[in-house]
């Protein structure tokens, strides 16, 4: 395993202003206020919180994967990792993680590239980008799947190697690991808790997160 | 089925779009060495299925892109397979250049001073070429990088690697379904050149088959016969 950097927060969870817990399968979009901080807590450890942000000003500027690691020039998300725009402004800034590292190379699980991935009769089961669509849907945000670009993934661990090569590796996180970020400006939050069935990356059994904002 | 449908010289930092009907070889050759080309796909008759880099990738089981390689939309189809390639690496990772990058690198290169030898970014490229099509800034995604290679080590770090096309590398693209392909031929911004890279890219269509049963990309791996299946869907 190559280096993990693991910081603590000084913030106490008495003290937050929002609490909640998402179960697996569900989904969470909620406006992050600039200055405020967002803490995503891996309750039971391993699960995907698959997460994208949005300018709440304006929805146009929204969260860019490439952007992120090529400005940081590491394709790891952790303690330090500005997260950029499509317009290469920072949303959030991470400022604490004892998880140690994070993919944003990985997207999310669709039904459609689950028939892609697994096998074509795979359509029917719950996916990432559904609950994404489905918040966008329900919230009065004026955002749709135009708007939806491809996001990070809290808690998980897609290496790539030397030779160009894409692994899905064992998870490095485990219960009540967590990662926590700063909002730069107004953001809107959009998180689904990842219900993916088809692969080992949470062992076959999807659990709850919990959101914390200060 | 070497007729010549189309071909063009982009020049340095040109943009071009073209709606390419389904079953196509579009030909991608650097007519210079260091040549990238940033490029977005998407389906010409539902712009909403589009180029989605990580499906992609994932299906492949890779972070670089070449011959047998599929471009996977978020819709499970398949836009383009790479069925030739002298290279074997394009880069999927590193997005592309803009504005205020070119800026910062290259200085106030403007068309007052430069006329058409102004530089131009691929931000502001896919911009105007989007435009054109009824699309804008909310369709662009993550793009690919063809000609151009970023190395990552084991800690994560990213390394572009320069110059590594020479004069002469090609790619084709086979598309597989209507496809709105839209380049800028634009250095990478990663490329850590100190002078703008101005790079010629010749374009040329050809008529092609529908992919067999033998075909190479379909048996790359059970993804890419998958998408496939799917892309047939649409044509139904």
């Amino acid at each position: 395993m190559s280096t993990l950097i693991y910081t603590e927060s000084p913030l106490d969870p008495k003290h937050a202003v929002y609490d909640a817990t998402i179960l697996a399968g569900d989904g969470w979009f909620h406006p992050v206020r600039k200055g405020q901080t967002l803490r995503i807590v891996d309750l039971e450890g391993n699960q995907a919180a698959d997460t994208f942000f949005f300018n709440a000003a304006d929805v146009k500027e929204r969260y860019s994967a490439q952007d992120t690691i090529r400005e940081q020039g590491s394709i790891y998300l952790t303690t330090g990792t500005p997260l950029m725009s499509n317009l290469c402004n920072p949303l959030l800034t991470i400022t604490a993680d004892t998880c140690g590292r994070h993919d944003t190379l990985g997207g999310a699980c669709a039904a459609e590239s689950n028939m892609v991935r697994y096998s074509l009769d795979k359509r029917f089961m719950h996916a990432c980008r559904d609950t994404f669509l489905l918040q966008m849907a329900l919230s009065g945000y004026h955002v749709t799947k135009r708007d939806l670009a491809h996001n990070i993934n809290f808690f998980m661990n897609v290496p790539v190697t030397p030779e160009g090569g894409l692994r899905f590796a064992d998870g490095v996180s485990e219960p009540g690991k967590y990662v926590e970020m700063r909002a730069e400006m107004d953001v809107l939050c959009l998180i689904s808790n990842c219900p993916q069935l088809n692969n080992p990356c949470n062992a076959y059994n999807p659990t709850p997160i919990q959101v914390l904002i200060w | 089925m070497n007729t010549t449908l189309y071909a063009e010289t982009l020049p340095g930092g040109a943009m071009w779009s073209m709606r390419v009907p389904r079953h196509r070889r579009v030909r991608l050759t650097a007519l210079n060495a260091g040549a990238n080309v940033s490029a977005l796909l998407y389906n010409a008759d539902q712009p909403l299925d589009r180029l989605n880099v990580p499906d992609t990738l994932k299906a492949l089981h890779t972070a670089k892109l070449t011959k047998g390689h599929i471009l996977m939309s978020d819709m499970g189809h398949a836009l383009a397979s790479i069925v030739e390639d002298s290279l074997g690496w394009h880069d999927p990772l590193g997005g592309h250049l803009t504005a205020a990058q070119a800026l910062a690198k290259y200085g106030d290169h403007n068309y007052q001073q430069y006329r058409n030898d102004f530089h131009r970014n691929a931000h502001n490229d896919f911009l105007v070429e989007l435009s054109k099509h009824g699309l804008g800034l909310a369709d662009i995604v993550a793009n690919v990088n063809f000609f151009s290679k970023v190395a990552v080590d084991d800690d994560g770090k990213m390394a572009f690697v320069p110059n590594h096309a020479s004069a002469g590398d090609s790619l084709e693209l086979r598309t597989e379904m209507n496809v709105l392909l839209v380049l800028a031929n634009c250095p990478h911004p990663m490329n850590p050149a100190s002078e703008y890279p101005v790079c010629r890219v010749q374009v040329e269509i050809f008529p092609t088959e529908a992919p067999g049963p033998d075909d190479f990309c379909r048996n790359f791996r059970p993804e890419c016969e998958r998408t496939l299946a799917l892309t047939e869907r649409l044509f139904i």
